[in-house]
């Protein structure tokens, strides 16, 4: 069982996890407030002036950025709630099948949103 | 009179727990809660429970007193008892034996885990090994946990991997060796507790601290360990 | 029954995880033998978890002079020259390497300013033999010793891979044909399942039994349950008159309040506001020895200067110390004294009285740990395969008053002796007979009574706390002739009514009932021993007052009493006044 937790977490060990997590979430913490503050200041925004701040070549550093933090910060987060939730203790044998499949299932989500996005962000 | 519920169990005679009610005269006065199960225990002897010193410093009566973990030998009535109404269950996410007797091996198993001994390779001298009164007091706050598991039981993360994730309790023990000046072991301890489990499940949400009956704080040594951890992994 | 019983073997088996069982047993075990471990309670909740004060040891760090001599001179004299010599003597000396030894498996002693183990002043301390002033003899772990020392303990024997039997309770001792101890008959508390644990050793460390009184300082646990055993196998008990009432219990609560409080410059004070010790010990005064001081204090009660509503007790000074030496030297009493006496002894005094402590007597034993008796001819036998160690066991080092600070040095170094003793006859080989079917019978006999009773008795908690006023009302502080005859009168009354007492659940799992069950027929033997002993030693020395025989005698009975439980009699034995590499402490009078 360790070892098919292991294949489905993101990092090498806990603590590139942990480091990981905090990393992401400044990343994230940064977009939003600066985004925030953008649409406060600018409150009759219109199409154009909102593709041209995505155009330019920093808001797609950090847009790419956000999107990959994003999805990784939401690998390990869901595989930290499957790993509590969906376990063998809790409901029984058929508890490992079902988290591989939720965890796989997340993976997989979690991978086409970020190319999709990482498209979507990169190809303004 | 005080109405006591408590938590009912024999696995040999019940299919399932229940809550059994009493009441108990304490006349008037602020018994503790241990006060009271040894007044119950007269009138039925089949109730059972751990108790051992009576003065909070063995750890043997943990339990779940009207909602919070606590030592039922140092709570008094006055400090828990709501709506004239005391309500005592085991302590919780740990198999029960009977009644308020919980099987602790795990948490136990957690314990002998982190290697909660001295390791020094170097020989020892014909005295005791110096230690300064500054580096003794990094012990402080560490070496006084009585293993009564009330707060490993407290938390949600142990609560759904006590065979991974260490806990409060062992948690405290392993910055208890890792800060000791006299122990030459810090880096393979640090190795053995870098995996996704065993410290990394701990997300701060400090209810080990709001329920420690010794007031010791295992939130802030585990997060010594992960300093400790981020140091030597840099 | 006792064919489907199942058997369990060890070299060692240690019957108790309190401090003198764990270090007897990481002794063997350290030595490759198979040992196991008997508790009725998870190691660390054995009652030495409540040592405060400290371990008295000549470790010459708060005076690089200290001799481990003028430790011996004060234990003698502690002892009201009952304390055998021989065993004196080898505590004291022997005392600093255990002591070092458990610092080096990582006991967090408090520290001097050099880095060294802290050591506090307690009562009956000296310097030079007496001539010297007060001495500061005890290593401390702030106040919680006694904590620090057992999870060391603990942690160590995990370390070693010592197998423990957690949550077993001991019941009876199997003796084979040649009257050898061969094991034990216990039951698996978790489980109800009974079982024959048969070694070659057996050692007794099952603490005291502070329990066969109403108000005490000991926990819930302390019933004398190895004392039971032994007297129900027909093997003696030594001294077990002595019973230690420790001068500073908490008014009410009965939880201790360390020496050390003394130690660190705390006093006592009547109701006048009198430190009234000067009276009554002008040199040590707070400091003198425990029975001297309960005595003073019970005194000061009786002549009407008691504190509070009912003049019941005194008050425990420490408010001048000031906060900062209060949480670092004592935080554990103020937490203690909040909690128990409602007070705060940063501004407030807090109340105390005389309450049962420690059992000085025990299970007879030479310093190697072997378990003796007396022949007919009154010379020493030793019991074939049977070891105490600890509270439970009378090596003698306490005579008729204990040092405070002792008990942990006791327990440590006599449960290194006990292991390396055994180790040493392992390794020489021990051979004991099988016992047979008939033998174990024997052995599960009180067990079976128990689990075979009817509903016309009584229940545990009434009849013990019968016992319990018994021995409080005529085996207290002070003891008189005429009342302990009414007192032992009673407890013979008692004795088929607890012998015939209620068990109505009689189901396996955790059955606390039974165990309090058994624990009470213990309870009754130590109290019985303890009240035709105290009866029969007409005199008044250490702890041992008698209003009828208010003097030492030393003609008559400067020596140890020798309960026999077969005929209820009892016997003298030589106390031991040849210690290896000194001249002898000649009695005289004990005075602080």
């Amino acid at each position: 069982m360790g070892m098919i937790t292991n294949v489905t977490s993101f990092g090498r060990s806990g603590l590139s996890d942990w480091i990981l997590q905090r990393a992401t979430a400044v990343v994230m913490t940064v977009y939003t407030v600066f985004i925030t503050v953008y649409l406060l200041t600018n409150p009759d925004m219109d199409y154009g002036q909102w593709l041209a701040l995505n155009s330019h070549i920093s808001m797609k550093v950090l847009n790419v950025l956000t999107v990959v933090s994003i999805a990784i910060h939401a690998w390990i987060g869901l595989w930290a709630v499957l790993t509590d939730y969906v376990t063998v203790r809790l409901l029984g044998p058929k508890a490992t099948p079902l988290r591989i499949f939720f965890q796989l299932g997340m993976i997989t989500i979690n991978l086409v949103y970020l190319i999709w996005a990482l498209d979507i962000v990169w190809g303004i | 009179m005080l109405k006591v519920s408590v938590y009912r169990y024999n696995p040999e005679t019940d299919e399932a727990p229940y809550m059994q009610d009493y009441e108990i005269d304490t006349a008037g006065k602020d018994l503790m809660v241990l006060d009271v199960l040894e007044l119950l225990k007269a009138q039925d002897a089949s109730l059972s429970y751990r108790r051992s010193c009576r003065e909070g410093v063995c750890g043997s009566d943990g339990m779940n007193i009207n909602g919070k973990n606590g030592l039922a030998c140092i709570k008094p009535l006055s400090e828990c008892v709501k709506g004239g109404k005391l309500i005592l269950r085991p302590l919780p996410g740990l198999p029960v034996i009977r009644d308020l007797v919980i099987d602790m091996s795990q948490f136990y198993a957690q314990y002998e885990k982190i290697q909660p001994y001295l390791v020094n390779n170097e020989p020892a001298p014909a005295i005791e090994r110096l230690q300064s009164p500054e580096e003794r007091e990094k012990l402080d706050g560490l070496y006084e946990c009585i293993l009564c598991a009330c707060c490993s039981t407290a938390c949600p993360s142990f609560w759904w991997n006590p065979d991974k994730f260490i806990g409060p309790a062992g948690l405290l023990q392993a910055y208890r060796f890792l800060v000791d000046s006299r122990d030459t072991d810090t880096e393979n301890r640090l190795a053995k507790l870098d995996d996704p489990f065993s410290v990394f499940r701990c997300h701060g949400i400090q209810n080990c601290v709001a329920v420690c009956p010794k007031g010791l704080n295992p939130t802030k040594a585990i997060g010594h360990i992960r300093n400790m951890l981020l140091r030597s992994a840099t | 029954m006792s064919n489907s019983i199942r058997t369990i073997s060890f070299d060692g088996l240690i019957v108790g995880g309190g401090g003198a069982g764990m270090r007897a047993a990481l002794q063997l075990a350290q030595s490759g033998y198979k040992t196991a471990v008997i508790t009725k309670v998870f190691p660390t909740r054995s009652h030495t978890v409540s040592a405060q004060g400290g371990i008295t040891c000549a470790i010459a760090s708060d005076d690089p002079n200290d001799d481990w001599r003028w430790h011996m001179y004060d234990t003698v004299k502690g002892s009201d020259y009952i304390g055998d010599q021989d065993a004196i003597e080898y505590m004291c000396s022997v005392g600093p390497e255990a002591v070092f030894e458990l610092e080096h498996m990582g006991l967090p002693f408090s520290r001097t300013e050099e880095g060294r183990i802290y050591q506090r002043p307690f009562g009956g301390q000296s310097k030079n033999f007496g001539e010297g002033g007060q001495a500061s003899r005890t290593c401390a772990a702030a106040d919680r010793t006694g904590h620090a020392l057992l999870h060391t303990l603990y942690q160590n024997n995990i370390k070693n891979n010592t197998v423990f039997f957690n949550e077993w309770f001991a019941v009876d001792l199997v003796k084979n044909a040649d009257n050898a101890v061969v094991g034990v008959i216990a039951i698996n508390i978790e489980t109800g399942e009974t079982v024959y644990v048969k070694s070659k050793a057996t050692v007794i460390a099952t603490g005291g039994a502070g329990r066969i009184y109403a108000s005490t300082t000991n926990a819930h646990i302390n019933t004398g349950d190895g004392i039971g055993m032994a007297l129900r196998a027909g093997f003696p008990v030594q001294d077990i008159e002595m019973w230690q009432f420790h001068p500073t219990g908490i008014a009410g609560a009965g939880t201790l309040v360390t020496e050390g409080c003394r130690g660190e410059g705390g006093y006592l004070v009547n109701k006048d506001g009198e430190r009234f010790m000067e009276r009554y010990a002008p040199n040590a005064k707070d400091l003198a020895g425990r029975d001297v001081v309960a005595r003073s204090m019970v005194l000061e009660i009786l002549d009407g200067r008691g504190c509070g509503p009912n003049g019941d007790y005194v008050y425990l000074k420490l408010d001048h110390l000031g906060e900062e030496v209060l949480e670092s030297r004592l935080p554990g009493i103020c937490e203690l004294s909040r909690t128990f006496a409602h007070v705060d002894p940063v501004t407030d005094p807090i109340p105390v009285v005389p309450t049962c402590h420690y059992m000085m007597g025990g299970i007879p034993t030479n310093v190697d740990g072997q378990a003796l008796t007396l022949d007919a001819e009154g010379n020493h036998d030793v019991i074939e395969g049977l070891f105490a160690c600890g509270e439970a066991a009378c090596v003698s080092v306490h005579g008729a008053n204990r040092l405070g600070g002792n008990s942990l040095l006791d327990l440590v170094v006599f449960g290194r002796a006990s292991g390396l003793f055994i180790e040493k006859s392992l390794r020489e080989g021990i051979d004991l007979q099988e016992p047979t079917e008939e033998h174990i019978n024997i052995a599960m006999s009180g067990l079976n009574r128990i689990n075979n009773s009817t509903n016309d008795g009584e229940g545990s908690a009434e009849l013990r706390a019968e016992l319990q006023d018994i021995m409080q009302k005529y085996f207290g502080v002070f003891r008189r002739g005429d009342l302990m005859q009414e007192g032992i009168k009673k407890l013979a009354a008692l004795r088929p009514r607890i012998e015939n007492v209620r068990l109505d659940d009689k189901s396996n799992a955790y059955n606390t009932a039974r165990i309090e069950a058994l624990e009470l027929q213990n309870l009754l033997e130590v109290a019985e021993a303890t009240a035709i002993t105290a009866e029969e030693r007409k005199e008044s020395r250490g702890a041992h007052a008698r209003d009828d025989y208010a003097d030492r005698d030393d003609v008559n009975w400067l020596c140890h009493s020798m309960y026999f439980p077969t005929d209820k009699s009892v016997g003298k034995r030589d106390v031991n006044f040849s210690p290896k590499t000194m001249e002898a402490f000649a009695p005289k009078a004990r005075v602080y």
